[in-house]
């Protein structure tokens, strides 16, 4: 796996990154929103993995960081969905146009 | 180009190209079938990288639990057929300005940042190794962060119950 540069893995998270933030601004649905906050959080544990293999391979420093970033990001996606749901409940409808009363 | 090579660069195709479709589709249950062959995709590349705990993490979490949990939220709030509203073009514009200047000045920050490696050894990602060094309390242990993340765990579970249980209102 030495073949292959750090940069090019550098490469593929950056863009999934950004590829993430362009969901964040285009949609407009919550769940598709939550989605783009997962690969974004992803690509940032790529970035935490490859930096532990390529550069620190005698420590475990990025590993953990990774473990800890999934943790936190399952509790995030938990509840989100919780109040999505709450949201639907009442609005009858998860798009964030809908839901801001609490704006002002 | 020798067959790990290979093997990355499809991989990060296949990444790439699901993420892109995830994010651009507008039906929302192909929306998460999408991102749920990203995060397999991403899964592979951890075993790629040889830190197959990772790899096994991400499939059990991402894989098997968060994608399971939004395909059931869009059961439950969603007509999964029905496309979503196109997002106005000004805003599309926009959006796709912005993610391109931004890739453009991560990846020049990148591309001439020299990465120095800093011992030559190769990476120990022994379950065992991971399992001690989490729960030791020297000096690189991680034992107060475990803590932490276990309370957060709890937290989010207890306030996932209570955001979510229907009120009986006292009218």
């Amino acid at each position: 796996m030495n073949d292959i540069p750090l940069t090019h893995i550098l490469f593929v998270s950056t863009a999934l990154f950004f590829i993430g933030m362009y969901g964040l601004f285009t949609r407009r649905n919550m769940i598709t929103m939550l989605m783009s906050v997962e690969l974004i959080l992803n690509s940032v544990n790529i970035n935490f993995v490859a930096f532990n293999k390529y550069l620190f391979p005698d420590k475990l420093e990025g590993v953990f960081f990774s473990i800890f970033v999934v943790t936190i990001a399952a509790a995030e996606a938990a509840v989100a969905i919780a109040i999505i749901i709450n949201l639907y409940r009442s609005h009858n409808s998860i798009d964030v146009e809908d839901a801001g009363e609490m704006k002002y | 180009m020798t067959a790990s090579q290979i093997i990355f660069y499809i991989l990060s195709a296949f990444i790439l190209g699901s993420g892109i479709l995830a994010v651009t589709t507008r039906k929302i249950f192909r929306s998460a079938i999408w991102l749920l062959f990203s995060l397999i995709g991403i899964a592979g590349l951890y075993f790629w990288l040889q830190v197959e705990f990772i790899a096994a993490i991400q499939i059990v979490v991402y894989v098997g639990g968060i994608v399971v949990l939004i395909i059931f939220s869009i059961f439950l709030t969603q007509k999964s057929g029905s496309e979503m509203p196109k997002a106005s073009a000004t805003r599309k514009g926009f959006a796709v300005a912005a993610v391109l200047i931004g890739f453009a000045l991560v990846w020049q920050l990148i591309s001439h940042h020299s990465f120095k490696q800093t011992s030559t050894t190769t990476l120990d990602v022994d379950v065992a190794n991971i399992g001690s060094q989490l729960l030791s309390t020297t000096d690189h242990g991680y034992i107060l962060p475990f803590e932490v993340v276990s309370i957060l765990l709890l937290a989010a579970m207890i306030g996932c119950i209570v955001i979510a249980m229907k009120k009986t209102e006292a009218v």
